[in-house]
């Protein structure tokens, strides 16, 4: 009877919820369920493996898309990539800013600063990657249930890996462009060539000086995997999902202590309720 | 049923209404707490908090003007005559006898006390009048060739003292390092 | 003001007296927590206090929000970003908001079919109910709008398309849409307009809310047994009732602690699942997503527009068109709710007495439910035609079956009073059983 009243009103809204998760968007191929770090309710993200994916955004992708809502500064995030500060400095100066000092004139440029954002891309007409994580959605269904999703989450670090893995090596010609085929993407034709080899770079990550002794810290011994396709699709999927979601470490451990509480607090008050209402229903 | 008994039952059901009221009291506490913060500067007003200047280029005798926190920042090499000129002045001439310096707290207006570094060449001030806000004209400017502010003649020193005027204050010397020869970090 | 006698507040200290001369604020307070609330109430009341404290977080997360966001179409998205990275906390406030909307209509779907079941519009409570209807609109517009401002693409998009349904109107449609718009398109001046009305409505939403709790004040809460309180005087009423504080506060805090248990697995631990991906692309007015739905909660009544095309026999005969008889039917299913207390001709309340009525009464809710799936279909011929049905059952059940089972039906017997009901289900102890029930205090 207990169990029964305190499902009741928990199975109604589960069963709203459920039935009203919509379609998600971008209908494509089959997607590649990756068991990335950050997934599930205790899940964090590997500081080295964003290192990584960093990596190949910035040696591959960085010359087509932008990242205009990170801030450099971000990368030296704790439960990020944790980049030692020195490092952060340095790598923003290797991208040019717009200069909008006193000074400047419309169209200046500067190195960039740990405080500056990274900076748009729109040469190529290719789309900024600031949310592409969470503007995919690589799970679908079933029936439009939205079941997958709940379990799988919505995946869209595997749309991105499983995109960068998906080119089928086919070439279409339209409209005087060149489209590559490729098995996730929605339609099969994209416009962006294929990215990733294997071996595109050459793995270097920094331990974090800033960092030592804390979760995730690698010293000088670390080892860099090998730089397959796989492992840098992988990479840099993640870094983009951190590059989405930054604060999803944070946002999840502050998420454990709410439940928690709330579960100690729905505990104090089921015994107060019960107490309240012995002298009206007579069950002492 | 005794009156010990009875008593526990009470002392019982207290506690517990207690210790509901009081996690229920944290539980808001929790949830207020949040819509404080979030009116504190966002990480990337913190960010801009403290920024690094190249001073690499600014000959003797010359000054440039920098925002710092949304106020102008006066950095300016002093030459050697204006050194000496500003540490001949006896501190009993100065209406403001604090050295207004967040990098030496309580320190009297003494030149050294005003400078970034031990020789006296580098002065690093907020450009905003301490009479009332307005930014000061400098290169030498007012009757003691240094700052002058033009809203209500508050004249300056070329410590960025103030000799003459309403203005209450020294102008303020902010938080600054050297992080290397040609580099301060304000803030 | 209330029609159920119950004890007054009287002011005791020479303070209270002296408040109570000047302004009867005290009383207005404790007479309110002291209502006399029927004591048999379940599970499925709990619904109005959690309606009321998730409008509070939606007004008090939203005007934190509005210290950050900026309504323009050159700095809406960014500055959403920035509150998502950069303002302390931003992520929890942004999020809380967005599920917070989720969750209001998930208790407001369960309100409002607790008083379909339990016949909580029937007489005397009409008025009640009306107000709950405008409430619930005024919900609809406000999160409609709320979903336009941070301007992705199916804020844009969804801003589009319902904005377009306007047009159907007959003559002045296109004006009315342009109106709307403030221009030929959905642009600034669409997004600054809904921006000031997604700041008001939610005020107005509270003000709807005071009448509504003052409207059932005066007739007493509707109850699972549908038997109203006995009103004769004072201690009758005690016999039915229970004071709303501390019974009710007590019940309905810990009702609103499990809500918010599921409230926090969403918002920690999945805060984009009812939201779509799509609207993590800042707008582009030349580029429309391949798939455009609603929030969740508008899914069954777009099944409803969506579900008249041209096919359907009946715009073979109307002299309209499919696109306004979509309109039509999709605010028409609304009216067809709010008017139920006449439609509804059963004289017993309660669905718990009326065998066939509960039948009917579930198939409307899987009805719903199906509407809902169909919404967030691509728009098939199949999908148009299951959603036609739907759409058929949901009027059915309005303006069929509930005049017409309120005649035919035979109901169960129902108990003469609320403290019989209550005491059938909760038997008070026999004299002399108290100290055996309780052998380990």
């Amino acid at each position: 009877m207990m169990i029964k009243r305190i499902l009741a009103p928990l199975a109604v809204v589960a069963a709203t919820g459920l039935a009203g998760q919509a379609l998600a968007a971008g209908e494509g191929g089959h997607v590649t369920d990756v068991d990335f770090s950050f997934e599930g309710p205790f899940g964090t993200y590997d500081s080295m493996q964003l290192q990584r994916g960093f990596q190949v955004f910035h040696q591959v992708c960085a010359s087509c898309h932008g990242l205009k809502y990170l801030a450099f500064r971000s990368l030296g995030d704790s439960t990020g990539p944790a980049f030692p500060d020195d490092q952060v400095k340095a790598i923003a100066a290797l991208y040019e800013v717009a200069d909008t000092g006193p000074e400047a004139l419309p169209g200046d440029t500067r190195p960039g600063l740990p405080s500056d954002k990274f900076p748009a891309n729109t040469a190529a007409g290719a789309p900024d990657l600031s949310l592409m994580a969470k503007a995919r959605a690589g799970f679908h269904g079933p029936y439009g249930l939205g079941i997958n999703q709940f379990l799988k989450g919505t995946g869209g670090a595997e749309y991105i890996y499983s995109l960068l893995t998906g080119y089928t090596g086919e070439e279409h010609e339209a409209a005087g462009s060149i489209l590559y085929g490729n098995e996730v993407f929605p339609g099969g034709k994209i416009s962006m060539a294929q990215p990733l080899w294997g071996d595109d770079v050459e793995y270097t990550v920094h331990g974090g000086g800033d960092h030592e002794g804390e979760e995730g810290y690698h010293g000088a011994d670390y080892t860099p995997p090998e730089a397959t396709i796989e492992q840098e699709a992988k990479d840099v999927a993640a870094f983009l999902m951190w590059v989405a979601e930054p604060k999803l470490t944070e946002r999840k451990e502050a998420g454990l202590r709410n439940l928690i509480w709330l579960v100690i607090l729905s505990v104090l008050l089921y015994f107060t309720n019960k107490k309240v209402w012995a002298s009206v229903k007579g069950d002492h | 049923m005794s009156h010990a008994e009875t008593d526990s039952d009470h002392t019982r059901r207290d506690f517990l209404y207690v210790a509901t009221a009081a996690a229920g009291a944290v539980t808001v506490g929790a949830m207020v707490w949040p819509l404080i913060d979030q009116m504190n500067p966002s990480a990337d007003v913190l960010a801009l908090a403290s920024i690094e200047v190249d001073v690499g280029s600014i000959e003797p005798g010359t000054e440039i003007k920098v925002m710092w926190r949304g106020k102008p920042v006066f950095i300016r090499r002093r030459t050697e005559e204006e050194i000496e000129a500003a540490r001949a002045v006896a501190l009993s001439d100065l209406p403001d006898q604090n050295a207004e310096n967040a990098n030496k707290p309580g320190a009297d207006a003494a030149d050294q006390n005003r400078t970034l570094d031990a020789a006296g060449e580098w002065l690093v001030m907020v450009g905003v009048c301490t009479h009332l806000g307005c930014v000061p004209l400098g290169d030498g400017s007012g009757e003691f060739n240094g700052w002058f502010c033009p809203c209500h003649g508050s004249h300056y020193d070329i410590a960025g003292r103030i000799r003459k005027g309403p203005a209450p204050r020294n102008l303020e010397v902010p938080q600054a390092a050297f992080l290397d020869d040609t580099t301060i970090r304000l803030g | 003001m209330s029609g159920i006698p119950q004890d007054h507040y009287e002011p005791k200290s020479g303070f209270e007296k002296w408040v109570h001369s000047r302004l009867p604020v005290i009383a207005l307070a404790a007479d309110f927590l002291k209502f006399p609330t029927p004591k048999n109430l379940n599970w499925m009341w709990i619904w109005g206090v959690v309606l009321t404290v998730f409008l509070m977080v939606q007004i008090v997360t939203g005007i934190t929000l509005v210290m950050h966001y900026i309504p323009s179409t050159d700095a809406a998205f960014a500055s959403v970003e920035h509150i998502m990275r950069d303002v302390n906390g931003g992520w929890l406030l942004r999020y809380m908001h967005a599920n917070g909307a989720s969750f209001f209509f998930i208790a407001v779907y369960a309100h409002i079919f607790r008083g379909l079941y339990y016949g909580s519009y029937k007489e005397p409570r009409e008025i009640t109910w009306i107000i709950g209807i405008l409430i619930y609109l005024a919900m609809m517009a406000t999160a409609f709008m709320g979903y336009v401002l941070p301007w992705g693409q199916m804020s844009f998009w969804g801003a589009t398309v319902i904005t377009n349904l306007f047009s159907a109107v007959p003559l002045i449609g296109d004006d009315i849409v342009v109106w709307l718009w403030g221009g030929f398109s959905v642009d600034e001046p669409t997004l600054t307009r809904f921006f000031s009305l997604h700041y008001l409505l939610p005020f107005v939403i509270l003000g709807l809310t005071v009448v509504h709790i003052w409207a059932f004040h005066t007739t007493g809460n509707n109850n699972p047994t549908g038997v109203p309180v006995r009103t004769n005087d004072v201690a009758t009423v005690k016999k039915d009732t229970v004071p709303f504080h501390p019974f009710y506060t007590i019940k309905d805090i810990y009702a609103l602690a499990l809500f918010l248990i599921l409230f926090v697995v969403f918002v920690f631990f999945m805060p984009n699942y009812m939201g779509h991906p799509d609207n993590y692309i800042e707008a582009n007015p030349l580029v429309t997503p391949a798939h455009i739905v609603p929030e969740w909660y508008f899914l069954p009544f777009y099944a409803i527009l969506r579900a008249i095309t041209e096919d359907v026999w009946l715009m073979q005969i109307m002299p309209f068109t499919a696109k306004l008889g979509g309109v039509i039917a999709m605010f028409g299913s609304i009216l067809v709710m709010a008017l139920a207390p006449w439609l509804d001709t059963s004289r017993v309340r309660s669905g718990r007495y009326r065998p066939q009525f509960k039948w009917w009464f579930w198939l409307l809710v899987v009805d719903f439910l199906l509407l809902m799936w169909c919404g967030s279909q691509a728009p098939t011929d199949t999908i148009a035609s299951i959603s036609l049905l739907g759409t058929a059952y949901w009027f059915g059940y309005f303006l069929v079956i509930l005049p017409v089972l309120g005649i035919t039906e035979k109901p169960l017997p129902q108990p003469k009073t609320i403290e019989e009901a209550f005491e059938a289900e909760h038997p008070k102890p026999e004299a002399g059983g108290k100290a055996a029930a309780t052998p380990a205090e």
